[in-house]
């Protein structure tokens, strides 16, 4: 149905043309469901904006061609390609709020599109856009129409895109990493309920992802791209069990499941020896009762509900649940940043919860509780240099002064395995990778011996991934910190820590030994998070 | 759907690509600051062109009063009213001054006046609203009406009642154009700020020891640089044509001091007889100066943007 031959996409940048897509070809059968894999900037989404013609100012299509049901979409007009798209082939966006008009009522962006397409009159508009509604299992449709997007919650704005992209009856649907930033839970859902859908009206569809195990589990088919080439295609069982290509290996390895440790996620011959970290007896952190009551307009909210627990020294402790369960109020209340409602914190025996979170940046303790933040590029002042940014807490904290500094930077980046030639670069100038590793080397720069990480991967492809999680080990057999791991992903969690705790709506539900609790969960939201979690196909890994 | 769809992918679409350019290994002499400066200037011509004009004002400025051809304030009976000529390049005036002398040595007073007013309101401004925008709460919201006040309050009526209260002096003057534009690099660095008072770097610099001051002044605060060096151009251009349209009123410069105000005000007295050249001129070059502020904008929010930098 769609086939695509010698593609070549190039945008104009400062440095000249850069080629993102260099001569790919595939095809799409009718009915069938590909998965394009490939790690950021491997040109699987511009590959898909070139499809659809709606490349960026600098980009253009080079050379190829993309034949669509006999129509060249390479050299349609504009004209043409307005009625395709939506019609014939449509898109599911990545970020949901984004892609939707924030002042426009769902229902209304729906009848947008139905009248735009003349699948609806004036009259009958609302009625088929609640119809739309329904299709995407929105249950309370009729006054879900009347909401905005605001109102809703980010896996009922996806529901939404998709009622939008399926709503005129497209052959071929391009789904451009339709589950990022949405918790596993409804991620599961969501590509359930496309896949459903595709299946029942007998589309074609394209899923863009980063996650090779989430396309092998909803595609008939994956081509996995590199530097805007297909380096490898075919059935997915048989790319993961048997990859031909280094990379298809390599992101294969470095994609968490339940099986191995953290090391057999490099590639082989990478693996080193991991030494083993001393969990002592001694409590470092100790919780007690902790809450956190914020005064919403409603009434107050209980973000978190008097919870305990104990973190050992050098122990790693995983805190795992989604967006909303408290897991983050947790995180900043123990790197003291926000004040606790009530409750205790015991650092060593001695109580931090008592003291306010304004004044803490004084206090002795410090450098000792540190934090490395979810979002590596936020996190970093883009005015500030690598350098400049390991080094703060040095100047503050540490009260080291020039030559001093300049060689415990150093040390730092070598720690971290940033390298030191790019340390005075800007975080924009820097990679994913990198701004993790500068994160992570600020943290220890004060020689915390509490490291709170706050899904310091979540922002980064698999194979960076992979790496950062090894360092991460590394550094706490080396240097004997503990860890917080905040994380939604169980697998991620398996992989490092000892303990884990598993938060729901502001309580901890379940907390026990990382083995116990992925193999025997006791309670029916912890199955939940293990089952909802992508299931590669399992291969014995050596 | 498409309209928005596609909206959406413009802003994600350039995304794709940058890792691999975000390895640049050549060209290493350009990434210091005067390389950048270089690099913007030839990218953009017209900013290239906007910088050359400032320049040339800037040699006006300084050198002015050396390089013209008459004594600006010396009359002259002999050569009253004259039209442009080789002798007179802009005429001469009622007094037989020569007008070009007098635009070329009015401009250091001009640039003296908004550039002062313009220094003023930013320092002031970014201070209130840097406070403002990071304490949130009461402080914003008593700021913010104290800013729509002197937003509602026309410059003129503010200017007489300093000048009744102080005196008329070109300082008030300036004092008078620096309060009215106050509240516009307040409400920037307001905005600027408090989208970032809870960002992720914000943060990361409380956990590195940072005092509240010091994360204002040296983590917040220069991000909001790129925006207010915008504004920072245009308002130059305000600020000029207030300091002109208040000497035009008769506030501030006064006769005989060539100031470009003043000296459209008095031509414009002789425009019905057709004397044209003696309006013409000064606000030929009012406006020269005022499309040269607006024109470096964008070249000096792209130098002050390290972002830009690649």
């Amino acid at each position: 149905m769609l086939s695509i031959k010698g593609l070549r996409v190039a945008f104009r940048t400062r440095h000249g043309e850069v080629n993102a897509v260099n001569g790919i070809d595939f095809d799409v059968a009718k009915g069938e469901r590909l998965g394009i894999v490939g790690e950021s900037g491997s040109g699987k989404s511009v590959t898909s904006y070139a499809l659809m013609r709606i490349l960026d100012a600098g980009g253009r299509i080079k050379a190829g061609d993309a034949i669509y049901s006999g129509i060249d979409l390479r050299n349609a007009s504009e004209r043409d390609m307005r009625d395709i798209r939506g019609r014939e082939i449509s898109m599911i966006f990545q970020n949901p709020r984004a892609a939707l008009n924030p002042i426009r009522k769902v229902g209304h962006q729906i009848e947008d599109v139905l009248r735009r397409h003349s699948r609806a009159t004036r009259h009958n508009a609302k009625t088929k856009a609640i119809e739309a509604l329904e299709a995407v299992k929105i249950r309370d449709a009729a006054t879900r129409y009347e909401a905005y997007p605001f109102e809703l919650s980010g896996g009922m704005c996806q529901r939404i895109v998709i009622a939008l992209a399926l709503a005129c009856d497209p052959k071929l649907i391009i789904a451009d990493e339709p589950t990022t930033g949405l918790d596993i839970t409804t991620q599961k859902a969501v590509m359930d309920l496309v896949d459903d859908l595709v299946r029942a009206r007998g589309m074609s569809s394209i899923l863009i992802t980063h996650d090779l195990g989430l396309a092998s589990q909803y595609c008939d088919r994956i081509v996995v791209m590199k530097d805007g080439l297909i380096v490898e295609a075919g059935d997915p069982v048989e790319l993961f069990t048997n990859p031909q290509h280094a990379y298809t290996r390599k992101l294969v390895h470095a994609t968490p499941r339940r099986i191995g440790t953290i090391r057999s996620l490099l590639p082989e011959g990478e693996r080193s020896d991991l030494e083993p970290h001393i969990i002592s007896e001694k409590p470092l952190i100790d919780v007690i009762n902790l809450s956190k009551t914020y005064q919403g307009k409603s009434g107050p909210v209980h973000a978190v509900k008097k919870i305990s627990f104990t973190i050992h020294e050098g122990e790693s402790v995983g805190l795992v649940g989604e967006s909303g369960c408290g897991k983050s109020t947790t995180s900043s209340m123990l790197v003291r940043l926000l004040d606790s409602t009530s409750g205790s914190i015991f650092y060593r025996g001695e109580d931090i919860a008592t003291l306010p979170a304004a004044d803490f940046a004084k206090h002795p303790l410090r450098p000792k509780i540190q934090m490395v933040f979810q979002d590596a590029t936020d996190s970093l002042n883009p005015r500030f240099t690598a350098r400049q940014a390991i080094a703060d807490p040095l100047y503050r904290l540490m009260g080291m002064r020039g030559d001093d500094v300049i060689e415990r930077t150093k040390e730092l980046a070598e720690m971290t395995g940033f390298p030191a030639h790019l340390l005075d670069r800007f975080p924009h100038q820097l990679s994913g990778g990198q701004k993790a590793r500068v994160g992570i080397a600020r943290a220890l720069a004060s020689e915390p011996d509490f490291l709170i990480l706050d899904e310091p991967t979540a922002a980064l492809d698999v194979s960076i991934q992979a790496l950062v999680l090894n360092l991460l080990a590394d550094l706490r057999s080396r240097l004997g910190i503990s860890y917080l791991f905040v994380s939604h992903d169980l697998n991620v969690v398996r992989l490092l820590c000892d303990h884990v705790i598993v938060m729901q709506n502001g309580s901890i539900v379940e907390s026990g030994p990382v083995a116990t609790v992925m193999e025997n969960p006791k309670h029916p939201y912890t199955c939940e998070l293990l089952s909802a979690a992508p299931q590669a196909p399992e291969r014995d890994i050596a | 759907m498409n309209k928005i769809l596609s909206s959406v992918a413009k802003t994600s679409a350039p995304e794709a690509p940058s890792p691999t350019i975000a390895i640049p290994t050549k060209s290493k002499a350009k990434s210091g600051a005067l390389g950048h400066l270089i690099y913007v200037l030839r990218e953009n011509p017209v900013t290239a062109l906007a910088f050359i004009m400032f320049g040339v004002m800037v040699i006006a400025a300084v050198f002015g009063p050396y390089i013209v051809p008459y004594d600006p304030l010396a009359t002259d009976s002999d050569s009253v009213l004259q039209p442009p000529s080789f002798s007179h390049w802009f005429g001469t005036d009622n007094l037989g001054r020569d007008v070009f002398s007098r635009v070329v040595v009015a401009t250091r007073l001009d640039l003296v006046i908004s550039v002062a007013a313009v220094a003023l309101s930013f320092m002031i401004g970014s201070f209130l609203g840097a406070i403002a925008g990071y304490r949130g709460g009461w402080t914003d919201i008593t700021l913010n009406r104290v800013l729509d006040t002197i937003m509602a309050f026309p410059l003129f009526v503010l200017a007489m009642g300093v000048v009744a209260a102080l005196g008329n002096s070109i300082a008030n003057i300036i004092y008078a154009t620096a309060i009215i534009n106050i509240p516009f690099y307040a409400r920037l660095v307001r905005a600027e700020v408090n989208i970032r008072r809870n960002a992720g770097f914000t943060l990361a610099a409380k956990l590195s020891g940072n005092s509240d001051a010091r994360i204002l002044a040296f983590h917040i605060f220069p991000n909001a640089l790129p925006p207010m060096m915008v504004q920072v151009s245009l308002n130059l251009g305000w600020a000029i044509l207030n300091a002109a349209g208040l000497s035009f009123i008769g506030l501030g410069v006064r006769p005989p001091t060539p100031e470009w105000g003043i000296m459209v005000a008095e031509g414009a007295n002789f425009i019905v007889s057709g004397e044209w050249w003696l309006a013409l001129f000064p606000g030929l070059s009012l406006m020269v100066a005022v499309l040269t502020f607006n024109l470096m904008g964008d070249g000096l929010r792209d130098i002050v943007d390290p972002r830009r930098r690649t």
